[in-house]
């Protein structure tokens, strides 16, 4: 009776260590070592195995051995006959001397005889094999009592759990990279397409080639400068991208009209604001604003912009910084009637049309950013990648931006538009 | 910070006594073990294992004890139980570890 108790209580420690084993521990590989350890060490068993099932193909591989020698098979196969006995056995107790119909154990025979292989103990988690425990003989030399199989019943039920959570955890997982990885593709063809997108728009004008491609990279530097995380930024460069592709629907005799265009071919022209506001807006882009870009690129800060003439703070973010990237690049680009200004104009023009045309504080970004580049603060040459190396001349443009960020300080906060 | 338990280990002619830490655990436990597998190696014949500071021994305890016993059994060695207390001979008794091993309780 005492015996027995003692039994109980050692058993019952061994149980409640490995349930503690299987739900706490981070380490599996740990798990599975300990958890044979607690299993051999329950009932005395001198030997032991305990294997995860692959399905795909159709292996048991050890993950720990206790008393078998090194040539021992550490992945043995099982072939549909043995899986479906497995299945219908369910988590039981099967005796090797006693299934050597199975083709299994006929494989095996001469392993499992030499290290006194007695039990096999496959571990069907929800109607799914997901391994298998083999367990040598009892130190006491004594067969397995029926309290014995359920002892070990119960402690294969939490080994199999646990290799199942693991099992589980993996194809989490992998179906969480999967997604990633769809999702990256997803959003390359997005810049795919967006890219391509701006590239159409640029060849419909043949005066201002690239004239898309720059408005979204001088977009994407304010954009940066301000602080922006990584996704906002990739939102202001397609906004810039995308902002003129209301130009496709308008005549290519006006955009390219080698003169100043007329009243008429005027009114034509300012209507792709609002043609772009109406490609895009049925597109669902990864950020918001987009097409408010489109529409809106071309308002002023005093209302004098088009189409809507709307005021300072009506005017969304994302079109203020690329009306600035815009109307820079068109300042900086030859023109059939016009040769592209000198940068120190340029940088006048920017700070005399702060507070009307441009929101200082995007002027202020800009300008700031376009000082870091020059005196080396910024590894990265965007500008002179964009304008070529000589347009931008250090020493003189140096001191005009220094007092134009001097004498700039932005007149009103910081709206950030959330871009998600 | 290094945590592993320190096991003290007396080698004399072809005997090796190993002395087991209060708690036979799974650190202490697999440290012993290495160590009388190192010992066999080296061609110790006798194996002590001292259980004079060891109050409990778990599952994990007789589950390493009982590799240490297979090793030495590959080697044709012999493994002393040593200095063990009354609940843990009941222990051992009960399992069977008894079968493969010499008590001595001085």
């Amino acid at each position: 009776m005492a015996e027995n108790q003692q039994k109980l209580i050692h058993t019952f420690g061994a149980l409640a260590e490995l349930g503690h084993e299987v739900t706490h521990k981070q380490n599996f590989q740990e798990m599975i070592r300990t958890s044979l350890h607690l299993l051999l060490g329950s009932l005395a068993i001198m030997r032991g195995g305990v294997a995860r099932y692959s399905r795909f193909g159709h292996e048991l591989n050890m993950l720990a051995v206790r008393g078998l020698d090194d040539d021992f098979p550490l992945s043995l196969s099982l072939c549909y006959e043995d899986e479906r006995q497995f299945l219908t056995n369910g988590l039981n107790v099967i005796e090797t001397s006693q299934a050597r119909v199975l083709p299994f154990f006929q494989v095996y025979d001469r392993s499992f005889e030499k290290k006194r292989v007695e039990l096999a103990v496959p571990l069907i988690i929800h109607d799914e094999i997901v391994g298998l425990i083999l367990l040598g003989e009892k130190a006491n030399g004594e067969p397995y009592t029926s309290d014995d199989k359920e002892i070990i019943c119960a402690m294969a039920r939490h080994i199999g759990v646990g290799i199942a959570q693991r099992n589980l955890m993996a194809e989490l997982e992998r179906r969480a990279d999967e997604n990633r990885r769809l999702y990256d593709d997803l959003r390359m063809t997005y810049k795919d397409t967006v890219k391509a997108f701006a590239t159409a728009i640029d060849c419909k004008d043949k005066y201002t080639e690239g004239h898309s491609v720059r408005v979204g990279k001088y977009s994407e530097i304010i954009a940066s400068e301000l602080g922006w995380d990584a996704d906002q930024v990739e939102g202001a460069a397609v906004a810039g991208y995308l902002h003129d592709v209301g130009k496709l629907t308008v005549e290519s005799k006006i955009i390219n009209a080698p003169y100043r265009i007329n009243a008429k071919e005027n009114a034509e022209l300012n209507k792709h604001p609002a043609i772009g506001y109406e490609i895009l807006l049925p597109i669902h882009h990864p950020y918001a604003d987009v097409p408010l870009a489109a529409k809106y690129h071309h308002e002023r800060l005093d209302g004098r912009g088009y189409p809507d003439g709307l005021y300072d703070s009506d005017i969304p973010y994302i079109a203020k910084i690329v009306c600035l990237a815009d109307s820079f690049d068109a300042m900086t680009t030859d023109r059939p009637y016009k040769r592209r200004r000198p940068a120190n104009e340029i940088v006048e023009d920017l700070q005399r049309n702060s507070g009307k045309q441009f929101a200082p504080e995007l002027v202020t970004a800009f300008c700031s950013a376009m000082l870091k580049e020059l005196t080396g603060e910024k590894k990265d040459k965007k500008f002179r990648r964009l304008l070529g190396k000589d347009y931008l001349q250090a020493d003189e443009i140096v001191p005009q931006l220094k007092n134009a960020l001097n004498g700039m300080n932005a007149t009103s906060s910081l709206t950030l538009v959330s871009l998600d | 910070m290094n945590t592993e338990p320190k096991i003290s280990v007396q080698t004399t002619g072809e005997t090796t006594t190993v002395f087991a830490t209060d708690y036979l655990n799974k650190l202490s436990g697999e440290k012993i073990e290495r160590e009388c597998k190192r010992q066999l190696d080296a061609g110790c014949k006798t194996i002590v294992v001292n259980f004079a500071e060891t109050e409990i021994v778990n599952s994990i305890g007789v589950s390493i004890l009982l590799g240490v016993i297979d090793a030495a059994s590959d080697k044709g060695a012999s493994v002393v139980f040593s200095d063990v207390n009354e609940n843990t001979i009941e222990l051992f008794q009960m399992l069977g570890l008894t079968n493969h091993v010499i008590m001595d309780n001085g």
